[in-house]
């Protein structure tokens, strides 16, 4: 028992300063969030539920609006499907490694965020911690920061000490950056370019409120029928 | 509250489920035990670059190129993130100053 206690020591240790980044982002656009929940009369503990039982950035924001008399609960779920859609993709990359997690599957695919979805594929595991504590302690502290960011915001209102303007640019530097280490660590660089391509032609021609469902689409239809050359790319390289 | 305290729980809880089943549906799809099908294997391995990429540009969508600032601090800053990241690989030091460099465009230039 006391050796397992001391894996999970040990993995969070390991883990944490793998998620600092995400700690800065989610501190602010979770307390972003916390102020607008408690503008429509909500207190820090209804934040707190709420990213408890929810834990969704985007998702969250569009819920605010949902607080109001007449709310359409079938349109609730719409919305929230819509919103949350890339989230689709997710567990397709992570099926054998959370299939062997055991109790914990049910909170890594819970927490599955942008982020934490993110960190997952660039950070090396050191060899002496458990893989699976170690992705479990970056799903939980993850979790942590953004219910703490959504409680500072709904305690402390809009009496923000300084000038926060542009303080999220912390998630759009943290996915570039990821994004970059991929760049540089793999062998063939066809589905990030797809990626990008397909995310930039989508925005302009569907608009910034509706990109993600074609862009999704446009992905899975170029890597499928381009598939023979990723793998040849690959393997070429490989040799 | 705009509404009764048992409505907002609905709403939470409607909209906590609704999260948690789209993060749901491959494992739903393929479930422990079935062999996981060779197309979905490779597109597990593709797919997280592409995404990556996807995810980029959806932290971008709001920037405005035709009207002023013309997308300048962004621009900025992303560059300033690639370059240093290539140069010192240090995940911190990188989205550090690309974020402080972005609040003093947004803040203080533009």
């Amino acid at each position: 028992m006391e050796k397992r206690r001391g894996g999970y020591a040990k993995a969070f240790r390991a883990a944490f300063p793998f998620t600092v980044p995400v700690l800065t982002g989610y501190l602010f656009i979770g307390t972003a969030f916390g102020v607008m929940f408690q503008e429509k009369g909500y207190n820090f503990l209804w934040a707190i539920v709420m990213s408890i039982l929810v834990y969704a950035g985007s998702g969250q924001y569009l819920a605010v609006n949902f607080f109001a008399p007449g709310v359409n609960l079938l349109q609730v779920i719409f919305l929230e499907f819509m919103v949350n859609i890339r989230h689709i993709f997710y567990g397709l990359s992570l099926l054998e490694r959370f299939s062997e997690m055991g109790k914990k599957k049910l909170y890594m695919i819970f927490s599955l965020t942008d982020e934490t979805y993110s960190l997952f594929f660039v950070t090396k595991i050191p060899k002496d911690v458990d893989e699976h504590k170690f992705m479990f302690a970056i799903a939980l502290l993850d979790q942590l920061y953004w219910i703490t960011g959504s409680a500072i915001g709904a305690i402390a209102g809009s009496v923000i000490p300084f000038d926060a303007t542009g303080i999220d640019f912390a998630m759009t530097a943290l996915f570039i950056v990821i994004f970059v280490e991929q760049w540089m660590t793999s062998i063939t660089h066809l589905p990030a370019l797809i990626g990008i391509v397909t995310g930039v032609v989508c925005l302009l021609v569907f608009g910034s409120e509706n990109f993600i469902l074609p862009t999704m689409i446009c992905i899975l239809v170029i890597l499928l029928s381009g598939r023979k050359m990723i793998e040849q790319e690959v393997e070429s390289d490989a040799d | 509250m705009p509404i009764s305290p048992q409505l907002s729980i609905l709403i939470i809880v409607i909209v906590g489920i609704t999260t948690f089943v789209t993060r749901a549906i491959p494992f739903l799809i393929f479930r422990d035990g079935k062999k996981i099908p060779e197309t979905v294997k490779y597109l597990g391995g593709a797919l997280p670059p592409a995404v990556i990429g996807m995810l980029v540009i959806y932290c971008l969508k709001s920037v405005s190129i035709v009207s002023f600032p013309f997308g300048l601090p962004e621009l900025i800053a992303v560059a300033a993130v690639v370059v240093l990241h290539v140069w010192k690989r240090n995940n911190l030091l990188s989205i550090g100053v690309g974020t402080v460099l972005y609040m003093f465009l947004v803040q203080v230039v533009f």
